[in-house]
């Protein structure tokens, strides 16, 4: 899923300090379960917004919602009439959530309450871990499934770096684990330890064209 | 609410203290309101940021000792949200110390009425002081 993070609060005050009049729109999808754009962190932000506009003598009306998906026209057109009542939208979804939403009501300034950081998984309560560069060229099955090109701090294609320390911790960050540690653990539980030893050449980055368009195949 | 001081009492430990405190005829301060709640940990941050925006001067949230929440972790639960709206207040450049979490038993009405007066005379000498 897309991880986020909250921007900080100087940031959000400095974004809708010319406006009276605020929607806070969040998403129930991703940034739900990454805690940073669902419907608790909307009241929690709308209710922040309110005391420390209220505290400087200049109030702000916020109206509140939360979209099942932000990221989809469908869902975001139900909120049209609260985006009508507001001067702005504070979106707490994830950049594509934003951007449907700007591109849907392109006479409002829409503006992000999140700083969108990586696809990723949790680790445990609270902790989101990258897993997902989306290079657009997968070698997921050269790898075990573990990807080292966003776990191994250097990004290598062809590992370890030989500088792995012991334990099997990473060089730079001695609390990460080695990713291509990671790698040759699996491959030989799977019985494929011979990949490791198959050159993987560059990458092909053309695969990625910006911006991305995927057609799924007519059913 | 203006003014007032919101006190968050878990039904199992708080509460009972506060209503010895009211039997024993202890006295406590009159700007403290009490709700009571079937846990600490059933306060969420943005009720006691609720309770901000209706105008209370501070909020307290009151559970079980340490080790003895009826529902095993309400009370750090509560610990841990109280600690987050601390730094969502100061965010809002309000004062993040006031929003405090106390482990009370319930039959430690002195100690209900000393963290009630405790607060309540740090806000006034903190109003004084301004």
């Amino acid at each position: 899923m897309i991880i986020a993070e909250r921007k900080p609060m100087e940031e959000i005050e400095e974004s809708v300090a010319e406006y009276k009049k605020v929607l806070v729109a969040g998403c129930g999808t991703c940034v739900t379960v990454c805690w940073a754009g669902g419907e608790k962190e909307v009241g929690i932000l709308a209710s922040q917004l309110r005391l420390a506009r209220g505290a400087a003598g200049n109030e702000i009306v916020t109206l509140e919602t939360t979209v099942e998906r932000q990221c989809e026209k469908e869902m975001v057109t139900e909120i049209k009439d609260k985006v009508a009542e507001a001067d702005a939208v504070l979106s707490l979804a994830c950049g594509s959530g934003v951007q449907t939403m700007a591109e849907l009501f392109d006479d409002k300034p829409v503006l992000p309450a999140v700083n969108t950081t990586f696809i990723g998984m949790p680790e445990r309560e609270g902790l989101w871990v990258e897993m997902c560069g989306a290079c657009g060229d997968c070698f997921l099955d050269r790898t075990g499934g573990v990807c080292p090109m966003v776990r191994c701090a250097k990004g290598l294609l062809n590992g370890p770096c030989g500088g792995t320390r012991k334990g099997g911790m990473c060089e730079i960050d001695p609390d990460k684990d080695c990713a291509w540690v990671l790698v040759h653990r699996r491959l030989e539980k799977q019985g494929r330890l011979d990949l490791m030893r198959e050159y993987v050449t560059p990458k092909n980055f053309r695969a990625v064209r910006r911006p991305g368009k995927v057609q799924a195949a007519k059913a | 609410m203006k003014g007032r001081v919101i006190a968050f009492c878990c039904e199992h430990s708080a509460y009972p203290a506060a209503d010895l405190a009211g039997r024993l005829r202890l006295h406590y301060s009159e700007s403290l309101r009490i709700i009571r709640v079937p846990c600490a940990g059933r306060v969420d941050v943005i009720h006691m940021l609720k309770a901000f925006e209706k105008g209370a001067r501070a909020v307290l949230v009151l559970g079980c000792e340490d080790g003895a929440c009826h529902h095993i972790t309400g009370n750090t639960r509560a610990r841990e949200r109280v600690e987050q709206c601390q730094v969502l207040l100061d965010e809002a450049r309000l004062d993040g110390r006031s929003v405090a979490m106390h482990n009370i038993s319930p039959n430690a009405p002195q100690k209900f009425v000393r963290i009630a007066d405790e607060l309540v005379n740090a806000k006034e000498q903190s109003r004084e002081a301004i």
